[in-house]
């Protein structure tokens, strides 16, 4: 995960007095959103390389849980705040808390979930502390000359990947994509240091109220599905994903599907897997009546199993499936459906589960080759 | 009411070519558009000026080119446009960007005093969103990212309740005005341009603000290359992950296809319950 040191453009500026990587640690009511234990993963594997600490930042009102979480998943540190004015994620005091925390105990690198929240927090962070911030990133690299950070990312619709540098400003920060880097296995007997600060606001400070949150009725997660079955537009309309839905309940697997029938009205955007969806890496993944564009195999190309089921031989994403199907998913995936049902209900397995189950997977063999 | 809606003019994306020796993008020939989701903040801006009378301003950091962006606004329903541009600003990333167009909103506002200010939710050529936030910390304002939907805006008693978007479901919330927020397509369905304010965008010059109109200085080291952290030290194509053992089935057969694929599913652990039990601290 060292990246070579880039050529020296400018003259260096002394950072010795930033250390350490930063883990930024979203959640919801104390329930920490998967990113955050993948962050202290991956930035943990690179600190260990550049020989710094890794921390992880915990700002809301009491969840000091989340710190012996945090430690749990690597963190070395936890900077934690506690204050009722955190109760409810919002911009301001959240950014406010991050930055005093940056400007007095000074990381090198701050990391955070490119998610709807790590990004709002992350963009008014970068500039009260006025530094580089990059976007989306899902390779990160770090020089052990300098530890300049090298956040890479999918650009251009997917076909070419940009890498993003900050030589001038300390930290150097970036959001990077939930799903991307393996979540670590979280070890309870670690131990580390919580270094507890106040926010220094007042409820009266702040401009906005959080004043309800609604629950999304079918929550489709995606990022942490075991096998995700996916359909694209050769499904033809609305009523073939219950096809889908038939062999994702048989399998405890979830739905995904292409832009095209998201953009078709088939199926929600929630289920998007691809650059403008979600990134997935799920055990199997089964793509039925996919073409395999570019911009839909970056999100689902790290996934261990590719099974694609195709009608047209030289689909492209039958090229970088492991098992290609050419074929007509109409009568192929029913009939797998059937036996599939047959033969659980003969040896006892999970037919029927609900399609929420998680398991945990102790494979977490790709780490190297995922973070490059 | 005063609405401002900061818009960005990008490339098509869908039509980006990138050149296989260079690997930089094939700009010739590919069109530009006004961001997708800044129609819906120009959208919605616009009716709020139906519903509450008043003027909404657009403005935008860019090229000579970006005066299409402007008109193209005009022809949606907005009153004026202020197209910031200096040689200066050549090379700003999200942090210089939001630098320029909080000096544009801190001049408008000054002229005349800004309610609400509308930005798209994620620029189609960047997709980072940091740009908004960039401008409501500078401008001290609330940031509402991602909405859904305005459920009450009050100018009278300066604040707005909005749904939006969050991680796992949709949040309501209230906040003072003026604030910035982000506009997801979501929020309204764009109209389609009127003759009379088509006939209008087709003349109409947008007021052109370079450095010396927004009092920018010239050593200011927030613009442009210098006020800009971030670098895009290289471009490359990804070498895919490598598959081995790939193999076809035959799928001409359905019935066999299906038995082959089975084999394949149990092979690799499907029907198993796994041992492992969900690890300690995993939240979901
Ligand atoms: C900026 C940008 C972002 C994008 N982001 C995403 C993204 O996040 N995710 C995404 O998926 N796409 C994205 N796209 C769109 C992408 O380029 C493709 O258009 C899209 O993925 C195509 O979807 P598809 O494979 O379902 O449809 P198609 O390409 O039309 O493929 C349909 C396939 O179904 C097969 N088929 C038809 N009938 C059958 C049958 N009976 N049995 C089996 N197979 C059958 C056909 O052979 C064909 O291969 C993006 C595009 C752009 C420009
Ligand atoms: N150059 C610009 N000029 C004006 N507004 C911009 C500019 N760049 C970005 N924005 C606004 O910020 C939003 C998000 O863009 P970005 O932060 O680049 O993803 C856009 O939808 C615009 O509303």
């Amino acid at each position: 995960m060292t990246a070579p040191t880039a050529a020296p453009t400018e003259a260096a500026r002394d950072f010795s007095d930033h250390k350490g990587i930063w883990v930024y640690v979203q959640h919801r009511a104390g329930v920490a959103a998967p990113v955050a234990w993948q962050l202290l993963g991956v930035g943990r594997t690179m600190a260990q390389q550049v020989g710094v600490p890794v921390a992880a930042v915990v700002l809301g009102s009491n969840v000091k849980h989340l710190c012996d979480e945090a430690i749990a998943n690597g963190a070395d540190t936890v900077y934690y705040i506690d204050d009722p004015v955190l109760n409810d994620y919002r911009t301001q005091p959240y950014a406010y808390g991050m930055a005093s925390l940056i400007r007095k105990y000074k990381p090198e690198v701050v990391l955070y979930g490119s998610t709807i929240h790590g990004r709002d927090v992350a963009g008014a962070v970068a500039t009260m502390v006025k530094t580089g911030l990059a976007a989306d990133a899902t390779q990160l690299e770090i020089e052990e000359e300098g530890h300049l950070l090298h956040a890479s990312r999918p650009d251009f619709g997917g076909k070419l990947m940009s890498t993003i540098l900050c030589k001038r400003h300390r930290p150097q920060m970036a959001t990077c994509r939930p799903g991307v880097f393996p979540t670590p296995d979280p070890d309870p007997a670690r131990k580390g240091e919580v270094i507890s600060e106040s926010l220094g606001l007042t409820e009266d400070d702040v401009l906005t109220r959080v004043l309800e949150f609604i629950p999304e009725t079918r929550h489709v997660d995606l990022s942490n599905a075991e096998i995700i079955v996916s359909g694209g537009r050769g499904l033809g309309g609305p009523k073939s994903f219950d096809i889908l839905y038939d062999l994702a309940e048989a399998v405890s697997g979830v739905v995904g599907a292409s832009r095209a029938a998201v953009m078709a009205g088939w199926i929600p955007y929630q289920h998007q897997i691809g650059q403008t969806g979600q990134t997935v890496r799920p055990r199997i993944y089964i793509a039925c009546g996919i073409s395999g564009a570019i911009q839909h195999l970056v999100g689902m190309q790290e996934s261990d199993i590719i099974i694609a089921i195709n009608s047209d031989p030289e689909a492209p994403i039958l090229k970088m499936a492991d098992y290609g199907i050419v074929g007509d998913m109409f009568q192929i995936v029913p009939a797998l459906t059937r036996r599939l049902k047959e033969r659980l209900a003969a040896t006892g397995g999970p037919v029927g589960d609900a399609p929420t189950v998680v398991f945990v997977d102790e494979a977490e063999g790709e780490q190297e080759e995922q973070a490059g | 009411m005063h609405a401002v809606v900061s818009i960005k003019q990008v490339p098509d994306t869908a039509e980006v070519r990138i050149d296989p020796r260079t690997n930089t993008m094939i700009r010739s020939g590919v069109p530009s558009i006004v961001n997708p989701e800044d129609v819906h903040a120009i959208e919605e801006a616009v009716r709020l000026k139906e519903q509450f009378g008043g003027k909404v301003t657009i403005v935008t950091m860019g090229p000579s080119q970006a005066v299409a962006a402007i008109r193209e606004a005009i022809s949606l329903g907005a009153d004026e446009g202020v197209l910031c541009g200096d040689r200066g600003f050549a090379g700003s990333d999200t942090l210089a960007t939001s630098y320029v167009v909080w000096k544009a909103l801190e001049r408008l506002n000054r002229e005349e005093p800004v309610d609400i200010m509308l930005c798209g939710r994620q620029a189609l050529d960047g997709d980072t969103g940091q740009v908004p936030p960039g401008v409501a910390t500078r401008m001290g304002w609330p940031q509402l990212t991602s909405v859904l939907k305005i459920e009450e805006i009050d100018f009278v008693k300066r604040f707005v309740v909005v749904q939006r978007m969050v991680e796992g479901g949709t949040e309501r919330v209230r906040a003072q005005l003026p604030a910035v927020l982000t506009c997801t397509r979501d929020l309204n369905a764009p109209r389609y341009s009127t003759f009379p304010n088509m006939v209008r965008a087709a003349r109409y010059q947008p007021q052109a603000w370079d450095k010396v109109a927004l009092g920018i200085a010239d050593d200011d080291p927030n613009i442009g290359l210098r006020g800009s952290p971030t670098i895009v030290s290289k471009v490359w194509a990804p070498a895919p992950r490598q598959r081995t053992n790939q193999q076809r089935i035959d799928g001409s057969d359905p019935e066999r296809a299906a038995e082959e694929l089975l084999n394949v599913l149990l092979e690799h652990g499907v029907g198993k319950r796994p041992s492992t039990s969900t690890a300690v601290g995993v939240s979901r």
